[in-house]
């Protein structure tokens, strides 16, 4: 009852998003009000009918009912909760159910928060959103229904691929698609633009915090998957240029873009038409990266289910909500034309060599995720592009993107004294170049890359902090003065330089563990020692457990440093009888410095497995943490300026109690 | 002129898109395999343990067309593929086996339980022969011609629509 419940919710939101995606476009042209409001109270209804559909969905999922499919496939009853819940969206249909529920929370968002926005614009904005919800959910009723029925129903189900079961990945995909689905704003917003053909200081407010808010769940779910990727997947690396990896990072990367060419359209009015279309382009890219998983053109650890009917209709929809924005944009964008003029050497200008740099880099990334699709399709050999392309074409376009990063943020709009600004950074200069040398030293020459790349990071945390302690005038004026100015900059000034000092973490994380990286592969039995990078790894034993829905071989490693201990690692191998399948656990000692993580592998063959030998791969992580902890830094950046008082919702509201409050006390 | 600057968005997906369709109906699974065309690797595997079923080798593979299937007794999609092999050697196609990493008492089991359409069976158990001839994980099917070369490979199981579209053709061709 409770699947069917679901299935009708979304049969009703669909005709809840048709009106809604139709009626307020009509009535904005001929001004209606009624018309107008019918965009809000759609958008609430159809919220309210996919929070059902989706509850319907959970609700099956948590008590095991396998007379739904979904369910039988992709769940078993003996897995711990959070595991049935989790796979209501690790799979196919019920990730689409996600994916539309995100998308009708944020038109509900619109219609409860978007006050200030002027109705029709308004309106638009929601009948666009509407008409992405009409794609999706018709996809799902037509190819991909999540609530179809079992009959008869199994004893119990398939199970859930194990390596999923992990709470890292049980977030993963709801953060990651408030982060696409979020772009579906900007792109909404563009979109409500484009028909009114005016793009204005206010529009880049409107639409900066929504791009903001994707962009902090983006980057945190990211994040997430690349951590989980690094201890779950056992071979101790985080990234690996994965075509569906990259369908996520390339509309990071344009949303980034957006996010500072938006700062231009509020500030100068200038570079509208393209941001307008890079706000189209990151939702663009979003919705490539759903086509990608789902259509079954690439295998991939990601893909789901591959059905050919399933890709020939996103394709369909990639065609209409794609091709029709960047129709429309050829159409209307040359009308909008930009005021304010700049020179190269400026914020403007520093501002848009990042957003250069930015599609650039997002661009070649592009090149090498589809080049091989592209190339096999028109009958050429079938090609994968590695690492190796993505290492040798990302790395130079980060390379000035981080030189550029502390002065462009201490460039005066308009025209700027480049000089002056150089000389402001002298402390940064010279603690880069101390960076660089000791890098050197300590690598005796050899880590040239790796010096440069720690020096950049230190560059860009050292002048970040340069630009705000130049802001609150530090060392310039009295101590009290300084703290007065700093409590009058606004949060986004903070977030700002928060924002890139977390960006220069991230780069130290990576140069340094990528670059100093130890490994050891061998084989050991309980009692034999291994030392790495200083550390002495002891097999003290293995021995077999049984977890809750799995049997467990875990390996106890004593970690010592010049005998005194450091750690106890339990590296394990688990099986899942159910989906028969293995999983690896690695046993990591997290640290600020570095992360010592060791994997358990097959048990060694011949004379030495009688006496317990085990492969082992020991690796010593250099600042790894700091990755992860630079890209938290960079979402917490984030949603500290969606606090600040500009974006604050409702602001009118408040300067008029504000303003109220003056009054009485008058 | 300014005008078609901004037509070249558009334009770019529209080429995306059409390579998007075409790559649609290709499937990703098909591996081209590197072996096709060229002679099977020289290799001399050993019977089962207490199967009477005797071993394979590179040698057994030549003089008629034949199929090679790379298959264990752990793997849940050699279950799958199993009674269209079954089908096969009953039809009188020649089906050999390379038995995967198993074991040998649950090999005898598995073949007990679902029917035996292997005339020989290889016990592969260090996984060493696989490699050469580029398995990338079980099942596999090989087709293999007269002169002992490689002709098509099938990643994973195989379904009914490649027996009946490209097995069955393809042996009749090479029966000729």
């Amino acid at each position: 009852m409770i699947a069917e419940i679901g299935h009708y919710a979304l049969v009703l939101a669909l005709g809840l998003a048709l009106v809604q995606g139709s009626a307020p476009f009509w009535g904005a042209a001929r001004h209606d009000a009624a018309l107008m409001e019918l965009a809000r109270t759609t958008a609430l209804g159809q919220f309210l009918c996919l929070t059902l559909a989706f509850g319907a969905l959970i609700q099956a999922f948590a008590s095991s009912d396998f007379s739904v499919r979904l369910v039988a496939d992709n769940s078993y009853s003996g897995n711990p909760l959070i595991y049935k819940i989790a796979a209501a969206w690790g799979n196919h249909e019920g990730s689409l159910v996600l994916w539309v529920w995100i998308l009708a929370l944020y038109g509900a968002g619109v219609a409860l928060f978007g006050r200030n926005l002027p109705a029709p614009f308004r309106a638009r904005v929601l009948g666009v959103q509407a008409l992405i919800g009409v794609g999706f959910i018709a996809f799902m009723l037509f190819t991909s229904n999540p609530f179809v029925r079992l009959d008869p129903a199994p004893p119990d189900g398939q199970g859930f691929n194990p390596i999923l079961q992990d709470p890292a990945l049980a977030a993963h995909p709801p953060m990651l698609y408030t982060g696409y689905v979020g772009l579906s704003m900007a792109y909404a917003f563009a979109i409500a633009a484009l028909i009114e053909g005016r793009v204005d200081a206010s529009w880049a407010r409107w639409v900066r915090p929504w791009t903001l808010a994707a962009w902090c769940a983006l980057s945190f779910g990211i994040a997430l998957g690349s951590y989980w990727a690094y201890y779950e997947l056992g071979w101790g690396g985080w990234w690996f240029w994965d075509p569906v990896e990259n369908a996520s990072f390339m509309p990071w990367l344009a949303a980034t873009a957006l996010l500072h060419s938006a700062i231009v359209v509020e500030k100068r009015a200038s570079l509208k038409s393209w941001t307008i279309l890079l706000a189209i382009l990151a939702f663009s890219l979003s919705l490539l990266g759903t086509f990608l998983v789902r259509s079954g053109v690439l295998t991939s650890v990601h893909a789901f289910a591959i059905d050919p009917a399933r890709g020939v209709f996103i394709l369909a929809l990639l065609a209409v909500a794609i091709g029709g924005s960047l129709l429309l944009y050829a159409w209307r964008a040359p009308r909008l034309q930009g005021g304010g003029l700049f020179a190269p050497i400026s914020r403007e200008g520093g501002l848009l060599l990042n957003n250069l740099l930015l599609a650039t880099a997002c661009a070649t990334v592009f090149l090498g995720t589809l080049y091989p699709l592209l190339l096999e399709a028109l009958g050429g050999p079938k090609i994968s592009v590695g690492p190796p392309y993505f290492d040798a074409t990302f790395a130079p376009l980060m390379v000035p993107l981080l030189a550029a990063v502390p002065v462009g943020a201490m460039l005066a709009w308009k025209r700027a004294d480049l000089a002056g600004v150089l000389g402001r950074l002298k402390a940064a200069f010279a603690l880069t170049a101390l960076v660089a040398l000791v890098g050197l030293v300590l690598t005796r020459g050899s880590g040239v890359l790796a010096a440069g790349g720690m020096a950049l990071a230190a560059w860009v945390v050292a002048g970040s902090l340069i630009e705000l302690a130049g802001r609150v005038q530090l060392f310039r004026l009295p101590l009290a003065q300084c703290w007065q100015r700093a409590q009058r900059l606004p949060r986004s000034a903070y977030s700002m330089t928060l924002a890139h000092i977390g960006l220069g973490v991230v780069i130290a994380g990576i140069t340094a563990s990528s670059a100093w990286r130890g490994e050891a592969i061998l084989v050991m039995q309980p009692g034999d020692t291994a030392s790495l990078a200083g550390y002495s790894f002891k097999l003290e034993g293995i021995a077999d457990r049984q977890g809750p829905n799995y049997v467990a071989r875990r390996a106890t490693f004593i970690v010592t440093r010049d005998g005194r201990p450091v750690a106890t690692l339990t590296p394990e191998r688990r099986f899942y009888p159910v989906e028969r399948q293995s999983t690896s656990e690695a046993g990591i000692d997290t640290g600020f410095w570095r992360d010592l993580y060791v994997v358990l592998g097959d048990p060694a063959e011949g004379a030495k497995a009688e006496a317990g030998a085990h492969a082992v791969r020991i690796y010593d992580n250099p600042l790894v943490m700091w990755i992860w902890g630079g890209v938290a830094i960079m979402g917490i950046a984030g949603l500290w300026s969606l606090t600040d008082r500009r974006h604050r919702v409702g602001a009118p509201a408040a300067a008029r109690a504000r303003m109220a409050a003056a009054a009485a006390r008058a | 002129m300014r005008r078609l600057l901004y037509l070249i968005p558009v334009l770019v997906f529209a080429g995306v898109g059409i390579g998007l369709a075409l790559g649609l109906t290709r499937d990703p699974s098909i591996l081209p395999s590197a072996l096709i065309g060229k002679a099977v690797p020289e290799f001399d595997l050993p019977p089962v343990e207490g199967l009477d079923r005797p071993g394979l080798s590179s040698a057994d593979l030549k003089g008629q067309v034949v199929l090679v299937n790379v298959f264990a007794s752990w793997c849940i999609p050699c279950r799958a593929e199993h009674p269209l092999l079954m089908r096969l050697a009953e039809s009188g196609v020649p089906i050999y086996g390379i038995n995967y990493k198993d074991k040998p008492g649950q090999i005898g089991a598995w073949l007990g339980e679902l029917g035996d359409p292997f005339r020989r069976i290889g016990a592969d158990q260090s996984g060493r022969i696989a490699i050469d001839w580029g398995v990338y994980g079980v099942p596999e099917t090989f087709v293999i011609d007269a002169k002992g070369r490689i002709r098509q490979k099938f990643v994973g199981p195989l379904m009914p629509q490649d027996i009946d579209q490209t097995l069955l053709p393809m042996l009749a061709k090479l029966n000729g």
